[in-house]
């Protein structure tokens, strides 16, 4: 599809026009932390991340999700979820766009999940290539990079003062449409000076792994005291799932006042004890050894086996924010030193 | 199609308590219809997800024979909020339902024709209910059927009338054990473990059912081994913490499976070699 370009003081009248067709995602900073909001107002959009320290997931699966409401009187009148808007969201990495990709087979398989995927199939995303990778990046190691645009609608990458834009699909197209007189088309030098950004961001992530085999030696080491040992310093304090893009295990619970009530879904996490207790008091999963152990063979040796594909998008969250330094590429070196 | 027109997967359906029991100090019997009506069409081994609206939803196992449609059966032990809540409603109340989910015991096909072992302890007997009503009421199309029935002490035995009623029948043998004994009792004591010895099946055309703790299925399939049955041949529910009962939320993930969807009931030979999972 066709390239275009988008001076960057007209990026903001592009988020107005956005932002009147469809609820507008983009990031904004709260307290330092850079986070998806939806836009009330475009002056709220701040670009200035390297990745959004909460992943992209709760547009789509909200961190405390209302399944449906009810009445507490004697009918108990149930009242189901809104009917979702089309949204768009701007700003997303191509890290995250990959996630949503990964997240779309479990709520798509067997019983549909229709709460996510009323959104996701309403969800336009527009993503912002990456011009200053993180310290803890490792996207290129899982067939990602700065400037893919494989799982995005539409690709906008910084060149200068202007943004080079690339529609990928017919939701991306649409987009232009809402908004032609702000787009022009792309130049050759334009598309060449977007290369060499990205070229150059590539360059910039220094962490990688080959992921090849990693699932076979981890069908090895189940019981290897490895685990034992990474888990040493664990807290279990679950930040690695929280913002994990491709975590998406949650609870349901119901909460109520005198006359009303609701039944929700919140993010749960598997670094928890509770999460896995049974009401008996057993435990199959009962010391933290077991919990990290479990959430590197989701990503790396589970998900593979039911999907088809590798759990993780090489974000390098959970090792950013770790408190305690535990590293999943260091963990993944070890497995792969480990089985020769 | 949108959240609204989808098939709500979370959405429960309203119910009627017919009939609610209290069996022992800790659990309740509850006899349950669909308000629209409808069967519930569970298979045998299955289970539902039960909920009060403001207090909570838990999967329950389903505990009768699906022969009988215009109700089921539930039997729940007061361990947390939504079962304590559950003990103090009355014939008349009303619950939601999701369900049912999960696999089933092989009643049409592999038990066909073959000699039947159940081996239940504890609550693992009300699982295990809804297939051994289920295969005494075909009773023609199965063999011999041997029923273990295991508790900690007396008083925590469930369908007391139905033991004392297998415990007459001359088509099935059915025996008994408590862990500690009382004065009133007479009959075995001791693990359920070793109730097996004394049983003489053909392992060539035995299938073997089991539920119960957790901590009860090595040693059972310890005995079971002894008497040579192979691990295509042994039948499991397992019980996992679950929440959604649809393979969403992962709670009951057993590395890849997850118990509410490749669950509850698994073959032994697909398990056997799943870390975790025993």
């Amino acid at each position: 599809m066709d390239d275009y370009r988008i001076s960057g003081k007209k990026l903001k009248d592009l988020m107005e026009v956005l932002s009147r067709e469809a609820d507008l995602y983009a990031p904004v900073k709260k307290n330092d932390v850079a986070l998806f909001k939806r836009i009330d107002s475009v002056s709220d959009i701040n670009l200035d991340y390297r990745n959004t320290d909460v992943p992209s997931k709760n547009i789509v699966f909200p961190q405390t999700e209302t399944i449906f409401s009810y009445t507490l009187d004697k009918d108990q009148k149930i009242e189901p979820p809104p009917v979702y808007r089309e949204s768009i969201v701007f700003g997303i990495r191509p890290c995250d766009a990959h996630a949503m990709s990964i997240l779309d087979s479990v709520f798509r398989d067997d019983f549909k999940d229709p709460y996510f995927l009323d959104k996701r199939k309403k969800l336009t995303l527009i993503g912002l290539s990456c011009d200053l990778p993180g310290a803890s990046c490792f996207c290129t190691s899982l067939s990602g990079g700065p400037g893919n645009k494989t799982h995005l609608d539409m690709l906008f990458t910084r060149t200068g003062d202007d943004f080079f834009v690339e529609v990928v699909t017919e939701k991306g197209k649409a987009v232009i449409e809402k908004a032609k007189d702000l787009f022009k088309k792309a130049t050759d030098k334009l598309k060449k000076q977007k290369d060499g950004n990205i070229k150059k961001a590539e360059a910039l992530i220094k962490r990688n792994i080959a992921v090849d085999g990693i699932k076979q030696k981890l069908d090895k080491l189940f019981d290897s005291e490895l685990w034992k040992e990474l888990s040493q310093k664990c807290m279990g304090c679950s930040i690695c799932t929280y913002l994990c893009p491709t975590c998406h295990c949650f609870d349901i619970q119901d909460e109520k006042t005198l006359e009303k009530g609701r039944r929700v879904r919140v993010w749960d996490s598997c670094a928890f004890p509770e999460y896995t207790l049974h009401a008996s008091g057993h435990n199959p999963r009962p010391a933290r050894m077991n919990r990290l152990r479990n959430r590197v063979y989701h990503k790396y040796s589970y998900y593979p086996d039911n999907f088809d594909m590798i759990a993780c998008v090489g974000c390098g969250r959970c090792i950013e924010k770790c408190p305690v330094n535990i590293d999943l590429l260091d963990v993944l070196k070890k497995v792969k030193e480990a089985v020769k | 199609m949108d959240a609204r027109t989808m098939k709500d997967i979370y959405l429960p359906e309203p119910a009627t308590l017919l009939e609610v029991k209290p069996f022992t100090e800790m659990e309740t019997y509850y006899r349950i219809k669909l308000d629209s009506g409808r069967p519930l069409g569970h298979k045998p081994g299955q289970f539902a997800e039960i909920s009060l609206a403001g207090i909570g939803e838990a999967p329950i196992s389903i505990s009768s024979s699906p022969v009988k449609t215009d109700h089921f059966e539930m039997v729940i032990r007061n361990v947390g909020n939504l079962t304590r809540a559950l003990r103090t409603l009355k014939d008349g109340d009303r619950v939601g339902i999701r369900g049912p989910f999960g696999t089933s015991f092989p009643v049409n096909d592999v038990m066909k024709g073959k000699d039947l072992l159940y081996i239940c302890g504890g609550m693992g007997l009300v699982p295990m209910r809804s297939v051994i009503q289920y295969t005494l009421d075909h009773r023609d199309d199965y063999g011999e059927i041997t029923i273990c029935y295991g508790t900690k002490s007396p008083s925590e035995r469930l369908f007391t009338d139905e033991l004392e009623n297998w415990g007459k029948r001359k088509d099935i043998a059915f025996l008994e054990t408590v862990d500690r004994g009382d004065d009133s009792w007479k009959g075995n004591v001791g693990v359920i473990t070793k109730l097996m010895p004394g049983i003489s099946i053909d392992p060539h055309k035995t299938v073997a059912l089991v539920c119960g703790p957790p901590i009860m299925y090595k040693f059972v399939l310890l005995e079971l081994r002894k008497m040579e049955m192979s691990n295509e041949n042994i039948y499991m529910s397992l019980e996992r913490h679950m929440k959604c009962g649809v393979g969403k939320c992962g709670h009951c993930q057993i590395n890849g499976l997850y118990a509410c969807q490749d669950g509850p009931v698994f073959k032994y030979s697909e398990i056997a070699d799943v870390k975790e999972a025993i």
